[in-house]
């Protein structure tokens, strides 16, 4: 199913298509002067920069370079479950990877737990780990008991601490039947929650999790989520970090959320703030019948539209329209337009606004449209 | 608690030999792969050499030389390309995100592997003694041990060396090691004797022979098992300081190469970029 965005130019884009991002950017919400909840990841001005292999002039220097970070500063308290939204290539991935010392920034500073993961990470990594949605699970011809061992031995942790929180663990993941099971026979659900035992499993500070429910199935994925929640629940020191698609979870989950494109941070605040710059925006959505490229594009360009997204619905010629609008009268001028163009209006609603509906605004594009 | 520093490093060691000690011995099939086919190999050898009407001995050295192609075998295949397939498969950045030295993973692997080989060179051993009748009748068996281990020593660091270069060059890993099998058994005399090399190629050829710790190991193993039926490339306590002296070598590049990749890794991506 394809989703595609048009929208008119707003003061906050350039004509390359880039969200500029003010350097006192309003969306970002500073921290309190009085606030002296301690930090548990910070980020000041990283940038990251990759060298395309294989593009090099006659003197043998890179001529194409892809920024995936462009100064990026963000404040996650400890304690906290913060989110990062993004779409495909937006930069999230490359943030983790620099933040759990996989990858040394072009730029700027990282610390997580006090270090910095640079200069210390060693000691940076005794206290972090992650699980990253769909990666490899482990050595196949070892049992699940046995990969958990193993990964957990790499951080100190003696064996019989080991074997009580593996048995823990698999319990609360509905795993332990499996204990003895070879990897290579679990399903993709099983397998993805013996990850997420591995990220947890060293007693991590601070976890990062890469699109953790990422292919699980609705209960696998519910499992996920109560752990993290109930995790963090038992020691008020420990901090998540989680990327995800899927804006329900982040909004569910959340504390905080940053919404990063492009290598920038475009916004950062708590989901109910966020939803609120869309108070004064009504958002509505219409599903309607008869329309092709032309039609969609007058009604994007409509007055009063900021943004509108279509979506084509399954298994036939009609369309779901979602429109952010700059206020309720302009429901008008849509209505107009869709009939003008011979389209049939199916259902018009108005709904409240959700992350999703944020994240379009500020990103001009849906979660789920990749980038062209 | 957790532990740090030598306490971490060996228990990391111990976890990464785990799947090589304990879930080889899950697929039987090595059985067949790793016993049955190098011993046909060696079988051909032998019934050569008889229908040549060469010495005796030869058949011998045919034996000991078919288990020590396990060792290095192991090494080619299963600890120098081990670092390229943990990367493809997204593990590397798991060792790579804990605590613990990429030395002691790599020590486990090697560990690990020289179990397993030993198993498998101790089956070609005993089947191909058995089968052909060999004699062994050295009276230096703890010099031969200690030669033994020191050769070991001496392959594995060159394994854990070959590692890391394979990460470096990954995407040719494979190639590379099918490139060196065949070569490094001519070189290295699994099938002769290494001083009818020495005394036919040009010394070049003699000098990348003496660098593959299989070569001047084997021979002095074959000295000492077999006294008075071999003339060695030279005798077995100078063979055994040469390949000591390979083994400390072998051991420090690797690390410095290892240092090396992870800061390749980490500015250029290499690591967290598959295709990179």
């Amino acid at each position: 199913m394809s989703v595609e965005v048009r929208e008119q130019m707003t003061s906050t884009d350039n004509p390359m298509g880039r969200p500029v991002v003010a350097a006192n950017n309003p969306l970002i919400a500073e921290r309190d002067s009085h606030d002296t909840r301690p930090l548990a990841i910070k980020t000041i001005n990283v940038s990251r920069v990759y060298k395309i292999r294989g593009q090099k002039n006659k003197n043998g220097e890179t001529t194409k370079t892809l920024t995936a970070l462009g100064g990026v500063d963000l404040e996650v308290y400890q304690g906290e479950l913060f989110g990062l939204l993004g779409p495909n290539g937006a930069g999230k991935t490359t943030l983790i990877k620099i933040l759990t010392t996989l990858l040394a920034p072009s730029g700027g500073l990282c610390y997580v737990d006090g270090l910095d993961v640079v200069k210390q990470a060693d000691e940076a990594r005794r206290r972090i780990n992650m699980v990253s949605g769909g990666e490899t699970s482990g050595y196949g011809i070892l049992t699940v008991r046995e990969n958990l061992w193993m990964f957990s031995q790499f951080y100190g942790v003696s064996n019989k601490d080991a074997q009580e929180r593996i048995t823990k663990m698999l319990k609360i993941v509905e795993l332990e039947d499996k204990a003895n099971a070879r990897v290579s026979g679990l399903s993709t659900g099983q397998r993805q929650r013996m990850n997420f035992c591995r990220g947890f499993i060293t007693d991590p500070r601070v976890v990062f999790l890469d699109e953790p429910t990422l292919g699980l199935d609705v209960n696998a994925a519910r499992i996920v989520r109560n752990f993290t929640r109930d995790w963090m629940s038992e020691d008020p020191s420990r901090t998540v970090l989680l990327t995800t698609h899927y804006m329900a979870e982040a909004d569910e989950l959340c504390d905080r959320i940053a919404i990063i494109d492009h290598g920038a941070v475009l916004a950062c605040d708590t989901p109910a703030n966020l939803k609120r710059l869309l108070q004064k925006q009504p958002v509505f959505e219409i599903n309607a019948g008869g329309l092709n490229d032309r039609s969609l594009d007058a009604m994007a360009h409509s007055p009063g539209v900021v943004r509108m997204t279509s979506e084509a619905a399954e298994g036939g010629s009609a369309y779901n329209l979602k429109f952010i609008l700059e206020d309720e009268a302009a429901i008008g001028g849509v209505v107009s337009t869709l009939a003008a163009h011979n389209g049939n209006i199916i259902s018009l609603q108005k709904n409240e606004p959700t992350l999703e509906d944020v994240f379009i605004k500020l990103v001009g594009r849906s979660l789920s449209q990749n980038e062209e | 608690m957790k532990d740090t520093g030598v306490k971490l490093f060996l228990r990391a060691a111990i976890a990464r030999a785990y799947p090589r000690i304990w879930g080889a011995h899950r697929e039987l099939s090595w059985i067949f792969f790793e016993i049955i086919v190098p011993l046909i190999n060696t079988s051909a050898f032998v019934f050569l050499y008889r229908a040549l009407g060469a010495p005796e001995q030869y058949i011998g050295f045919v034996v000991l030389g078919g288990a020590m192609a396990t060792y290095w075998l192991n090494v080619l295949w299963m600890m120098a390309s081990q670092l390229y397939w943990d990367k493809q498969e997204g593990f590397l950045e798991l060792f790579i995100l804990s605590p613990v030295s990429l030395m002691a993973i790599l020590l486990g692997m090697g560990v690990g592997g020289l179990y397993m080989s030993t198993i498998r060179a101790g089956a070609i051993a005993i089947i191909g003694t058995l089968l052909f009748n060999v004699q062994f009748n050295g009276d230096q068996w703890g010099f031969a041990l200690l030669v033994f281990f020191v050769t070991m020593f001496a392959l594995y660091g060159l394994g854990m060396m070959l590692s890391s270069v394979f990460l470096m060059w990954g995407r040719e890993a494979w190639q590379v090691s099918l490139a060196l099998t065949e070569p490094v058994f001519f070189l290295s005399g699994m099938n002769f004797p290494l001083s009818k090399l020495f005394t036919t190629v040009p010394g070049v050829v003699s000098l990348f022979s003496a660098l593959i710790p299989v070569s001047l190991g084997l021979d002095a193993l074959r000295q000492l098992l077999f006294p008075g039926q071999l003339q060695g490339v030279f005798s077995p306590a100078v063979e055994l300081g040469i390949e000591a002296v390979l083994g400390i070598i072998f051991s420090v590049a690797a690390y410095l190469l290892l240092k090396r990749m992870e800061h390749l890794a980490k500015v250029e991506a290499r690591l967290s970029l598959r295709w990179q």
